[in-house]
């Protein structure tokens, strides 16, 4: 059974179809990019499956179990983790607070016990801040873990909103462009973390991203989409010499770089 | 009280809030800011026409005392957005919320301490007089506040899609920053706009200072006006008349068929039944935020 | 600049940054234990009603400072506060320890019913909202008269507690402390809460409502979690002010009120505990200020003392405006920039404090 499957899916705006009939599946453990020109219909599957947009036609099952019923609060509770192509982080709080926020579905305290800050809330918060340790280590955000975000450099913000959903210790973590507006130093680094967040931690990945030698680097599957629909499915190699994908995405001249 | 008379009345009310809701609006539409102070510009448009024109002021003539004290306002308007309104630029709608009530504080003390506490009627030339129809007794001047309202929503209606200024006005409401690339003056056109609020208000003044009297306090008129204006629709224009003249008629009516004490409360019930079935007013025109 | 080491995970979770900062607010609250032996009665009086309004802040505060939701009607939950105590003990005939957290707890139930339908709206139509709930208020305390006593309102009774008498001109030191020890209470829940994951849950949503539900955060939930919270803080305030007024009707808790708390904490600085009480501060001991101005006025003019209505309103409304001109941080955010600038002299960059967007979002992405 796969993780992630999403069959038939169709959403159109008004007349315009930004999804239409996408199927496929996201095997437990692997890497998978979906690429394609912009407005090709991209965020818009993330959004989907964060349920932010509900799907007109077809079903998106998660672990086998249909998703469409869930809002889109209760999708973090499966863990499925998401950061955005416009990097939406808390502005007015720490690092650590963003950080602490991706700790949200693991909460096990009640009001009255926050209130109070009972003994029992002082474990749990220990219990937290040792997941986040670990992220801030791995992501090497020490130098900024009592900054505020606003005022942070973009390439910053941007590990930060990867690590808040590390920090949720997700099954699946939805990357929307992930190396966009990067140094090149920065996009390498990213390479290895998505190796790790693959190899060291178990989680599955799925990316949104511009950057080919990004994708070719890391990704076991690619998918390309244009007009919102499905192009090709294969290996990097496969899809980038799909002469479908050429034509479309690339452009007839282009040269595959 | 007849229905008629009840109607003239509730219609004339209605028409007043419906002038303030319109200041609300205009200002809205253009800068996106809240201007809570639109009632007490109202207030003090009324004062200001009052003090040049009633005898135990200045005295002059009410033809020569009104377009003055529309002029004086429009200036007001002016100079609020251009020294204070347009340094809130990138602040919060609730901060320039909290801002204007401010500033409706701070001009409720200058026409206190100016013009005095007591309520006080403009002398105009129409007071008192009626008119009949039909054998029904009606003032003159809650008929000349829903002449001067008609008249005014056709002067407004030609100047927004005939004139330069005005169509300027609705092409910087519905986006600031194509306009600004089209080579409007956004900022001027903002000063503008705050301008014709200032001058509406001072109209919407008059005819309320003409049918009753008026105090510094009156500017929390402005709060039912607001409510208006979000029944209507906020952003649409139309809209805040519509929702001026739906409160003014609800207000008279509750009293008259439900229990006195309705009269307050109808206006503010009918406000959140809109907001929690129909967030955008009647004559909606607010799009959703895209994600 | 203080470089705090962080040695263990409670360095990052107790309530003081580091020992001289505990030793500073155990300071301040020993002064103000010691305040009755330093004020006469007068003051001492005037200082309760600081703690008052600083109830009153944080619990305005924790709606709009941290959960991001503007009210323009909070004085709808000072007035169900009072009348709730009140009438809790006069006709239920319950102990003021009793009806006190009663009064607060039926106003957060009430909070949390009344704001789930209007829960959905965003910024100023919330406000309008919370705007038309409060004035209904008002004509509400009118229609209910054989409860509430209509126009001519209620008595509240003095506050006793196991037979001790709290009369605010009999027992002003008691009455004072008793204050002070709610204020203290209050305080410590509300920083408890804003380190654990409720608070976080409401910086949140106050930040961006769109990654809080992608992390699993339920907006709707933690929005009327904050209405209710910050009714029932708010409420408590309100049960002491009628205690402290002894009698209050329908206009006690009017539509400027609700403005007045807005300001003060917008005074005070959003975002902050401290600014809650900084703006008490202001909001307390600002009519003492006019009168000692005017009065010097007054004599350096050689003119006699006049009372000018409106003037108080007037000037509080004056000192809002230079403050969004000019900090829209409030006090506590100038502060906090003149406590850089000292701890980094002679470092300090202008721009480090640079303006940025306020907690309050701005709906001009629709």
């Amino acid at each position: 059974m796969s993780l992630l499957e999403l069959d038939n899916v169709t959403l159109a705006f008004g007349g315009v179809k930004a999804v239409d009939r996408v199927s496929f599946a996201v095997e437990e453990g692997e890497v998978f990019a979906l690429v394609g020109p912009n407005g090709a219909g991209k965020s818009t599957i993330f959004n989907l499956i964060s349920r932010f947009y509900s799907p007109q036609e077809g079903d998106i099952r998660f672990d086998g179990h249909s998703i469409l019923d869930l809002a889109p609060e209760d999708i973090a509770d499966l863990g499925i983790a998401r950061t955005f192509q416009n990097v939406e982080l808390f502005e007015q709080a720490t690092v650590l607070q963003n950080l602490l926020v991706g700790r949200h579905r693991h909460r096990r305290t009640r009001l009255w016990q926050d209130i109070l800050f009972t003994p029992f809330v002082r474990r749990e918060e220990v219990r937290h801040r040792i997941a986040v340790e670990k992220v801030i280590e791995f992501l090497e955000l020490e130098p900024y873990r009592e900054k505020y975000i606003q005022g942070l450099p973009y390439g910053v913000r941007k590990m930060v909103e990867m690590g808040r959903a590390l920090a949720m210790e997700p099954r699946l973590i939805l990357l929307d462009e992930p190396a966009s507006g990067l140094s090149v130093e920065e996009t390498q680094d990213i390479a290895f973390w998505i190796e790790d967040m693959r190899k060291l931690m178990g989680i599955t990945v799925v990316m949104v991203e511009h950057d080919m030698n990004l994708v070719r680097d890391v990704s076991d599957r690619v998918l390309a989409l244009a007009d919102g629909r499905v192009l090709a499915v294969g290996t990097p190699r496969e899809v980038q010499t799909d002469p479908r994908v050429i034509e479309a995405y690339l452009g007839p001249e282009e040269d595959v770089a | 009280m007849d229905a008629l008379q009840l109607l003239v009345s509730g219609l004339a009310n209605g028409c007043i809030y419906g002038l303030i809701a319109l200041g609300f609006v205009l200002i809205y539409k253009a800068t996106e800011a809240v201007n809570f102070a639109q009632g007490d510009m109202m207030m003090l448009g009324a004062f200001i026409t009052l003090g040049l024109n009633n005898e135990a002021w200045l005295g002059l003539p009410f033809w020569l005392a009104v377009p003055l004290a529309i002029a004086v306002m429009a200036a007001i308007g002016y100079l609020l957005d251009a020294l204070v309104l347009r340094r809130m630029f990138g602040q919060s709608q609730i901060a320039v919320v909290i801002l204007t009530i401010a500033l409706g504080f701070i001009a409720r003390f200058i026409a206190g301490a100016i013009w005095g506490h007591e309520p006080q009627s403009l002398e105009s030339p129409i007071a008192g007089m009626e008119v009949r129809v039909g054998g029904i007794v009606l003032g003159l001047d809650e008929v000349a506040v829903i002449v001067v309202t008609v008249v005014l929503t056709g002067v407004l209606y030609l100047f927004f899609s005939r004139t330069r200024l005005g169509l300027a006005m609705q092409a910087t409401s519905q986006n600031q920053l194509a306009a600004y690339y089209m080579g409007i003056p956004v900022k001027r056109v903002h000063s503008l706009t705050w301008a014709l609020a200032g001058a509406m208000a001072a109209i919407a003044g008059i005819l309320f200072a003409t049918k009753g009297a008026i105090d510094p306090n009156s500017g929390l008129l402005g709060i039912k006006a607001f409510a208006a204006a979000v029944i209507g629709g906020f952003g649409s224009l139309p809209g805040a008349l519509l929702g001026g003249l739906i409160v003014g008629l609800v207000e008279p009516f509750s009293a008259r068929y439900i229990a006195a004490g309705f009269s307050q409360i109808m206006p503010y019930l009918i406000l959140l039944l809109i907001l929690v079935f129909r967030p955008d007013g009647i004559l909606a025109q607010v799009r959703q935020k895209k994600v | 600049m203080r470089i705090v080491f962080k040695t263990s995970h409670d360095a990052d979770i107790r309530l003081w940054k580091h020992g001289a900062q505990l030793f500073w607010y155990l300071l301040l609250l020993a002064a103000a234990v010691a305040l009755p032996l330093l004020l006469d009665d007068f003051m001492l009086g005037e200082a309760t009603n600081v703690l008052v309004w600083a109830i009153a802040g944080m619990g305005l505060m924790l709606l709009v400072g941290h959960a991001g939701q503007a009210s323009l009607g909070h004085a709808a939950w000072l007035a169900l506060g009072a009348y709730a105590d009140t009438l809790l003990q006069t006709r239920a005939g319950l102990p003021f320890l009793m009806s006190l957290p009663l009064a607060a707890v039926i106003s957060g139930l009430v909070a949390a019913l009344v704001t789930l339908p209007i829960m959905r709206l965003h910024g100023i139509y919330l406000a309008i909202a919370t705007l038309a709930l409060s004035v209904l208020t008002e004509d509400i305390i009118i229609l209910a008269e054989p409860w509430t006593g209509g126009v001519s309102g209620l008595f509240a009774p003095d506050i006793e507690i196991f037979g001790i008498n709290f009369n605010r001109y009999t027992n002003p030191d008691g009455l004072y402390w008793l204050v002070l020890a709610i204020t203290v209470l209050i305080t410590l829940g509300y920083a408890n809460l804003l380190r654990a994951p409720t608070g976080r849950a409401f910086v949140a949503v106050r930040d961006s409502e769109i990654s809080a539900r992608a992390m699993g955060v339920h907006v709707a939930r933690t929005k009327t979690l904050a209405f209710a919270l910050s009714a029932a803080v708010t409420a408590v305030a309100g049960a002491l002010m009628g205690h402290m007024a002894g009698v209050f009707n329908n206009e006690t808790f009017n539509i400027v009120i609700s403005i007045y708390l807005l300001m003060m904490i917008v005074i005070g600085g959003l975002g902050s505990i401290h600014g809650a009480f900084l703006g008490a501060l202001v909001i307390g001991f600002l009519p003492q200020a006019i009168a000692l101005l005017r009065s010097a006025l007054a004599g350096a003019l050689g003119i006699g003392s006049i009372t000018i209505p409106g003037l108080e309103t007037a000037i509080f409304g004056a000192i809002l405006v230079a403050f969004l001109l000019f900090e829209p941080r409030g006090i506590y955010g100038r502060w906090i920039v003149i406590r850089t600038w000292f701890e980094l002299f002679p470092f300090y960059r202008r721009d480090m404090f640079r303006r940025q967007r306020s907690y309050l979002k701005t709906e001009r992405m629709r």
